[in-house]
């Protein structure tokens, strides 16, 4: 029964973690989340690889454990993609129907979608994926299945997502040190947008925010497809790091602040509250001014929400978004946040879980694996076309179909 | 817009803009009347001098002087050479002691300090005038130096004083470029106003085959331009005239940076047009200077033939471009201008630093002096005396001093600067990025991500 192809690995390369969940399809075709393994991350800082071998170690702690975990033998990964480079617009691509009773075949669709990607990029860099919005055929518009309708013209839009060679390079080779394969590179934010809504909440239209310890991304879907994605260098390692500069301390005593006292908005409790914290060395307490803290740590978030949320706004996508905003992330964790993005942003905010996939109850429900979690997703998405041959390019209910292509 | 007739004094003047800029100027503390430049009787007639600083300057007010413009003019140059060849009637030589009349080599320094020297001589010459015009070509040595100098001593005689100037080209040189934008910004602390034109946008106005005179020539064209533009507005007999007030509420103690464009229709779509060729201009930005700017002031001149319904439109039109500005409009019907129609448009911008909640900056038309009890005939009727009656910017000229008692003071001033000059610059306070120096910045709306949120706002924490 476990041939190979039934294991889905997903391995989010992250700031502060490196995560490997293993999934499984089981005989009715359900994803099962089997096993799950991590690692502190050493070697990366905003989401990208800037010590090659430390990095390699931490991925190997984390593969080693999901094996022992789920119990199987993981020779190819889904692997996530995220960093600055990384970039998303849409596109638009024009085809006309050739054949003689203008029926629009798979081949009228394929072309399409080529003309629909051929883009003017940046020299260095390459497309991660580029995902089907809504056909058009002869000015009809809405429509996510074209074939065997008919027209003389049919258009695209899709969404592209790209990024820079090299940089993507960088987690695929120290992947691919370990002897694993990389089946393909996902963009994190779209993994985990996976992992969190459920295709109600694609049709509502959905924002998907990731904050991450040195990257946040974000992805927004309206009427079931996805227009929009990006990625902002800022993250968890950003508050900390404001506040080992703000309180004077050393990071890791920031970054333990943080968790055990930090707050996404200042409470009017907070004014003037003190906390006292021994000093590593057992010597006097030292006392740090909480409203200090808290104040750091929600200018830094509030500032990432808006920067979101201007990005969004001059797009004209925020009156679409009607089913809220989801967080995942370890930021999702922070105390409030959900009042301070519901601020910011004027919409519901939930934390999102990833409660439609069956598995290790305690690993859905938290934030930070919606990513890997997502990434697995994608994969047996990824299976289930493979299986079903190349005669639909569709899957069941969902209009959102990964063209993801990934060289070497 | 027209039917709000400037001659109605509206009885407001307790507004709370009574406090207009005039009493920020510190020189008019004191209320001075009747002033000594104006005739007790009869209409006062708006004087104006024009004086050319600098080389590039002194071109300007000659091809100014050679157009029958009306109005007395002073050559100030370092460099007696070129000085001699100037057709103007008043020259004026500076610091023949320190640079025996060779220029200052293109040193603003140098010419700052000659002109400081001067600054007697450059005070007397500036007495009795109401509007002076400076025209200055910037980056190089005198001009870029001394304007700023001469603007002060116009200022402090009471002249509403507007600097005309041109930037260099930008084959002229990193250098120069430079030097033209520190004595743009002292000129602009000086100056009422200042009116800039970039020599290097000619090459959007001008083609490629243009020779070389002739890009000087437009560049002079263009000051000159500006100086008669001003003028009409002022001058011209008027159906909705802009008076001396109107152009002062625009442009004093604002400091502004102006922008300056005529425009010209002719023909059934002459509003059309002129609107398009405004929109499009180089001096404007594409209308992006309208869209910054805060005062505007408009002088439009038609035939007989201009009708309401054009008016209306071209007013309603620039009126959408600019919707921040007090806009200041005046028209006049010239029948030589039958069929056709000219738009002289003055965009002012106030610095930033300057801003003030000043509700003059509403484009509330209340804001026109002529409802302050500040119209035409009142201004120019200075028999009658009224009990409100602001200070007037005209002061007398400063008191005569002996040769003695001048000298100590250029020299006590001479001295003071010399040592301010020494001031040292303090170090930038450079905020670690901590764990982040090393990597690559992350960089939005040219804001650098990695410092601390805290910091870039400014939120202090005590």
């Amino acid at each position: 029964m476990f041939e190979p192809s039934n294991v889905i690995v997903g391995l989010e390369i992250g700031t502060s973690k490196i995560c490997a969940v293993v999934g499984e399809i089981n005989s009715a075709g359900a994803l099962n989340i089997i096993g799950i393994g991590q690692a502190r991350s050493n070697g990366v800082r905003k989401g990208e690889i800037c010590d090659p071998v430390k990095a390699e170690e931490d991925i190997r702690n984390a593969i080693v454990e999901a094996e022992q975990m789920a119990n199987v033998e993981i020779r190819s990964v889904f692997l996530g993609v995220t960093g600055n480079h990384i970039r998303g617009f849409n596109n638009h691509g024009v085809h006309p129907v050739v054949s003689a009773d203008r029926e629009i075949t798979e081949e009228d669709v394929q072309d399409v979608m080529k003309n629909a990607k051929a883009i003017n990029l940046p020299a260095d860099h390459s497309v991660i994926h580029a995902v089907r919005q809504l056909f058009q055929i002869d000015g009809q518009t809405g429509i996510t299945n074209p074939v065997g309708m008919f027209g003389a013209r049919v258009e695209v839009d899709v969404h592209v997502v790209h990024g820079h060679v090299n940089r993507m390079q960088n987690p695929i080779r120290a992947v691919k040190s370990l002897q694993l394969d990389v089946d393909e590179i996902v963009f994190t934010g779209l993994a985990s947008s996976l992992a969190l809504l459920t295709n109600e909440q694609k049709e509502l239209g959905a924002l998907v925010i990731d904050i991450g310890a040195g990257t946040t991304e974000y992805v927004v879907y309206c009427d079931g497809v996805i227009k929009h994605t990006g990625v902002l260098a800022v993250g968890g390692d950003h508050v900390s790091n404001d506040l080992a500069y703000g309180l004077k301390l050393p990071l890791g005593r920031a970054e333990q602040l943080k968790i055990e006292h930090g707050s996404a908005v200042l409470g009017d409790a907070d004014r003037g509250q003190k906390i006292s914290i021994s000093n590593e060395l057992g010597l006097p307490a030292i006392t740090i001014n909480r409203e200090h803290l808290r104040r750091i740590m929600s200018l830094r978030l509030e500032e990432i929400f808006e920067l979101i949320e201007q990005e969004l706004a001059e797009l004209g996508l925020l009156n679409f978004i009607r089913a809220g905003v989801f967080l995942s992330g370890g930021g999702a964790r922070i105390p409030h946040i959900q009042t301070l993005a519901e601020a910011v942003f004027d919409l519901p905010v939930y934390r999102g879980s990833s409660n439609s996939i069956s598995g290790l109850k305690s690993a859905l429900d938290q934030p930070e694996f919606a990513t890997a979690i997502g990434l697995v997703r994608f994969g047996s998405f990824q299976q289930k076309q493979k299986r079903k041959g190349k005669s639909s390019g569709f899957l069941d209910g969902a209009k959102n179909v990964f063209t993801g292509f990934f060289n070497k | 817009m027209i039917d709000q007739s400037p001659d109605i004094t509206a009885p407001e003047t307790s507004t709370p803009f009574d406090a207009t800029p005039v009493q920020q100027t510190p020189i008019n503390q004191t209320p001075v009347e009747p002033t000594p430049v104006v005739p007790s009787s009869g209409p006062r007639v708006l004087t104006a001098k024009i004086f050319g600083i600098g080389g590039a300057g002194c071109n300007a007010a000659d091809h100014l002087a050679r157009s029958n413009f009306n109005g007395t003019f002073y050559a100030i140059n370092t460099d007696a050479q070129a000085l001699d060849k100037t057709g103007l009637q008043n020259k004026t030589i500076l610091g023949t002691r320190r640079t025996r009349g060779i220029g200052t080599g293109g040193d603003p320094e140098l010419g700052r300090i000659v002109a400081q020297e001067d600054v007697a001589n450059l005070k007397s010459l500036t007495t009795h005038a109401d509007l002076v015009f400076i025209l200055c070509g910037l980056g190089g040595g005198t001009g870029t130096g001394a304007a700023p100098i001469l603007a002060q001593a116009a200022k402090e005689n009471g002249a509403l004083v507007l600097a005309i100037v041109t930037t260099p080209f930008d084959f002229e040189g990193n250098r120069r470029q430079a030097q033209a934008q520190t004595g743009l910004q002292a000129l602009t602390a000086a100056a009422d106003a200042v009116i800039c034109l970039p020599n290097q946008k000619l090459f959007k106005i001008l083609d490629e085959n243009t020779s070389f005179v002739d890009l000087f020539k437009t560049s002079n064209e263009m000051l000159a331009d500006a100086v008669r533009g001003v003028w009409r507005l002022l001058t011209d007999s008027a159906l909705k005239p802009v008076d001396f007030a109107d152009l002062c509420s625009v442009t004093r103690a604002r400091h502004a940076e102006s922008a300056f464009a005529i425009v010209q229709g002719v023909g059934d779509t002459r509003v059309d047009q002129v609107v398009e060729k405004l929109l499009a201009h180089p001096l404007l930005d594409a209308g992006e200077v309208l869209a910054q700017s805060d005062a505007v002031l408009v002088s439009l001149v038609g035939g007989a033939d201009l009708s309401m319904g054009e008016v209306n439109r071209l007013m309603t039109q620039i009126n959408r471009h600019c919707e921040k500005a007090n806009l200041v409009f005046g028209a006049s019907i010239n029948d030589c201008y039958q069929n056709k129609l000219s738009l002289t448009l003055i965009a002012s911008r106030s610095r930033k630093a300057d801003l003030k909640p000043e509700p003059a900056l509403s484009s509330d038309r209340a804001t026109s002096p002529a409802q302050l009890g500040l119209d035409r005939s009142q201004f120019l009727d200075t028999t009658t005396t009224q009990p409100d009656r602001r200070v007037s910017r005209v002061l007398p000229p400063a008191p005569e001093l002996t040769e003695d008692a001048r000298n100590q003071i250029i020299g006590k001033r001479g001295r003071k600067k010399m040592l301010s000059r020494q001031q040292k610059e303090l170090p930038l306070e450079i905020v670690s990025k901590g764990r982040f120096d090393k990597s690559e910045p992350t960089v939005r709306g040219g804001e650098d991500l990695d410092m601390p949120t805290y910091i870039r706002r400014g939120v202090a924490l005590n």
